[in-house]
C-alpha cells in the first residue's frame, strides 16, 4: 500500500460521499424528528380537529357516541347559559386589574433594582423567591393568610386599624383577593425586565448625560421606549394567561361566593368534568380559542403604533 | 437652599432602599408566616396576633405530615412523572431540536413553521379530546396520558429552544466528525450534546418546575385514582375550612413542596433565570 493509493481512495470518497450522505440524511433527518410528528399529528392536530367537531355535538363522557346537533351549543353560550356571561365578566375584571397591576409592579421594581444599589442580588432572590412556589401551594397558603379571622393579611391589616375584611366569603371582596395574591408572584416577570434593561447599550446614556438630560428624562425617552417590545410581550402573555387561570380559584374558592369567581376556564372545567358537558365544554373551547386568538391580534395590531423595535 | 449633586444622591438610593426593603418584607413574610405556622401546635393557631417565632417549636408537625397523608408515595409518583418527562425533553426533544438545527432534509421549513403554530395553541383546546382520546383507550387513572406524550416530543418550546441553541455550535466540529466516519446519532450524542449543557440545563429545570407545578392535568387524568396522586393533588386533599385542624400539616406540606424548587433554583439560578427570561411563561 504505497501514500499515492491512499491519496487517491480520499479523492475518490471525497468525490462519492456527499451524493451518498445527503440522500442518507434526508433519511436521517426524518427520522430524527418522527416522534414529534407522530406527537404533533396525535396531540395536536387530531384533538384540535376532534374538539371542533365535539363543539357541534352533544357528546358527554358516559355516552357512546356523539350526537350532532349543530351549533346548539353555541346558541346555548349566547343565551342560554346565565354563567357564561358572569364567568366571562369575572375574566375580564381579574384580567383588568391583574394583568396592568403586574406589568406596573414588576416593571418598576425592575428599574429599582436595576439601580447600582448594594445587595441588589439578593434583593433580586427575595422578589424571585415567591414565583418558585408552586401554585397549589401557593393557593393553600394564600387560603390560610386571607382567613377573615386570624389571617395575616387581616392581622397586618388590624395593626393600622383597618378590617377585618372577609376576603373569601363575600363576593365583592373574592375577585379583589385573587389579584391580590396574583401580585405575590410578579417576580417572573421583574427577571424578564431586569434582563431587557441589561441589554440597552450604556453609551445611550452617557449620550443623553453630556446632553444634560436628568433621569426622569433618561426614563422617558430611553428605558421606556426601548422596553416596550419586553412590556409587550409581558403583556400578550399576560392576557392570555389570565383568560385560562384555573388552579387558584378551583383550590381557593371553587368559583364561589356566589359565582364571583367562577372564572371562564373554571366554568368550563366545570361543565366537561362535573356535568359530563363534553360537547358544550368543547364548543366553550372554541370561542376561547378565538377570544385568544382576536386579542393577540388585535394587540399585535396596536403594537405597531407604540411598539419601538429598532431596526437600525 | 441647594443641595449638592452628592447630597441629592444619597436621598435618592436612601428612597429606593427604602422602597425596595419595604417590598422585600411585604414579598418574604407570607413564606416566614408559612414556615411559622408549619411549626405551631393547634392551640397556638388560633392566637390572634402575628407571632413568628412559636414557643414551644412542634418539629414534629414534620413527621406527623407524613403520617396523616401519604407524602412518599405522592413523592414517588410525581418522580415518575418528572423522571419520564426529563427523558423526553432532554433525550428526545435534543433529537428533534439537532434535526431541525443541523440537518438539511426536504420539507423541514414546513415542519418547523408546523412546530411553531403548535406552540401557539392554547391548552385548552386539546384538554377534552385528549381526555376522550385517553379514555376510549383506557389509560384514564393510569401514568400513561402524563408519560406517552412526553416520549413523542411533545414540548414545542423545548426543540425550539434547543433548536436556537444548536444552530450557534460550530459546524467544523460536526464535519470533522462526520470525515472521521461518525453517524449523525454520534455527532449528536457526542459533540453537540456535551457542548449544549446550559440549554439543556434550563430544559432539565424547566421540566422539573413545570411537572411539580402541574395541577390541572394530574387532576384530570389520575384524580380518580388516589394511589398514584401527585405531590401537587395530595396537597390539595388536604384542604380544609376556616378554623380547622390541619392547617400545621397544610403548611408543612406546603414548605416540603418548596424547599425542592428553592434548592434547585440556588443551585440553577443562572439557567433558570435564562429559562424564564426567554420564555416568559409561569404556570
Amino acid at each position: 500500500m504505497t501514500a499515492t493509493s491512499d491519496l487517491a481512495r480520499t479523492s475518490e470518497s471525497r468525490v462519492l460521499t456527499p451524493r451518498w450522505r445527503n440522500r442518507h440524511r434526508h433519511w436521517i433527518g426524518w427520522l430524527f424528528i418522527l416522534p414529534w410528528f407522530i406527537g404533533f399529528l396525535c396531540f395536536d392536530v387530531l384533538p384540535f380537529f376532534l374538539n371542533l367537531y365535539l363543539s357541534f355535538t352533544d357528546f358527554s363522557v358516559g355516552a357512546r357516541l356523539p350526537n350532532w346537533v349543530g351549533l346548539a351549543n353555541y346558541k346555548e353560550m349566547a343565551g342560554g347559559d346565565h354563567l357564561i356571561g358572569i364567568s366571562f365578566k369575572n375574566t375580564v375584571y381579574y384580567m383588568g386589574f391583574s394583568v396592568p397591576l403586574l406589568i406596573i409592579f414588576a416593571f418598576s421594581l425592575a428599574l429599582l433594582l436595576n439601580a447600582n444599589i448594594r445587595g441588589r442580588g439578593i434583593y433580586r432572590t427575595i422578589y424571585y423567591l415567591p414565583s418558585l412556589v408552586p401554585v397549589v401551594a401557593a393557593s393553600i397558603i394564600w387560603l390560610f393568610m386571607l382567613r377573615t379571622r386570624g389571617g395575616l393579611v387581616n392581622l397586618a391589616l388590624g395593626l393600622v386599624g383597618l378590617g377585618p375584611v372577609p376576603w373569601l366569603s363575600r363576593p365583592e371582596w373574592a375577585k379583589p383577593a385573587l389579584i391580590l395574591m396574583s401580585l405575590w408572584g410578579f417576580g417572573g416577570q421583574m427577571v424578564i425586565y431586569l434582563a431587557g434593561l441589561q441589554g440597552i447599550s450604556q453609551e445611550l446614556y452617557e449620550a443623553a448625560e453630556i446632553d444634560g438630560a436628568s433621569g426622569r428624562q433618561k426614563l422617558i425617552h430611553i428605558t421606556v421606549p426601548l422596553m416596550t417590545p419586553t412590556i409587550f410581550f409581558n403583556l400578550i402573555m399576560g392576557i392570555i394567561g389570565s383568560f385560562q387561570v384555573f388552579t387558584a380559584a378551583f383550590i381557593m374558592t371553587g368559583g364561589g361566593p356566589l359565582n364571583s369567581t367562577l372564572f371562564y376556564m373554571l366554568h368550563l372545567y366545570n361543565n366537561a368534568f362535573n356535568y359530563f358537558k363534553m360537547g358544550y365544554a368543547s364548543a366553550m373551547a372554541v370561542v376561547l380559542f378565538f377570544i385568544i386568538l382576536t386579542l393577540t391580534l388585535i394587540v399585535n395590531w396596536t403594537s405597531e403604533r407604540w411598539v419601538y423595535y429598532d431596526t437600525g | 437652599m441647594t443641595i449638592s449633586i452628592r447630597q441629592e444622591r444619597v436621598i435618592h438610593h436612601g428612597l429606593i432602599y427604602l422602597i425596595v426593603t419595604a417590598g422585600a418584607i411585604v414579598m418574604l413574610f407570607p413564606l416566614l408566616w408559612t414556615v411559622s405556622t408549619s411549626l405551631k401546635t393547634p392551640d397556638q393557631l388560633v392566637y390572634t396576633r402575628i407571632e413568628l417565632i412559636p414557643d414551644p417549636i412542634a418539629w414534629e408537625n414534620y413527621i406527623k405530615v407524613f403520617e396523616i397523608a401519604p407524602v412518599l408515595r405522592y413523592f414517588r409518583n410525581t418522580m415518575i412523572i418528572v423522571l419520564c418527562a426529563e427523558f423526553g425533553s432532554l433525550v428526545v426533544c435534543s433529537l428533534v431540536a439537532y434535526a431541525f438545527a443541523r440537518i438539511p432534509f426536504p420539507g423541514r421549513n414546513l415542519m418547523f413553521v408546523l412546530l411553531l403554530s403548535s406552540m401557539m395553541l392554547p391548552g385548552v383546546v386539546t384538554l377534552i379530546p385528549f381526555f376522550i382520546i385517553f379514555d376510549r383507550l383506557g389509560w384514564i387513572n393510569t401514568f400513561l396520558p402524563l408519560i406517552v406524550p412526553r416520549f413523542l416530543a411533545h414540548n414545542p418550546f423545548y426543540i425550539f429552544l434547543m433548536r436556537q441553541f444548536f444552530r450557534g455550535v460550530p459546524q467544523d466540529l460536526s464535519d470533522a466528525a462526520r470525515i472521521d466516519g461518525c453517524s449523525e446519532f454520534g455527532i449528536w450524542w457526542r459533540i453537540v450534546m456535551p457542548v449544549s449543557k446550559p440549554v439543556l440545563a434550563a430544559v432539565a429545570i424547566f421540566t422539573f418546575q413545570w411537572i411539580w407545578n402541574d395541577f390541572l392535568y394530574p387532576l384530570v387524568y389520575l384524580g380518580g385514582n388516589k394511589d398514584l396522586w401527585t405531590l401537587a393533588l395530595g396537597l390539595n386533599s388536604l384542604k380544609g375550612m376556616e378554623g380547622d385542624v390541619t392547617t400545621h400539616y397544610q403548611m408543612a406540606f406546603s414548605v416540603l413542596m418548596i424547599i425542592p424548587m428553592v434548592i434547585i433554583f440556588a443551585f440553577g439560578q443562572k439557567y433558570f433565570i435564562r429559562g424564564i427570561t426567554f420564555s416568559g411563561l409561569k404556570g
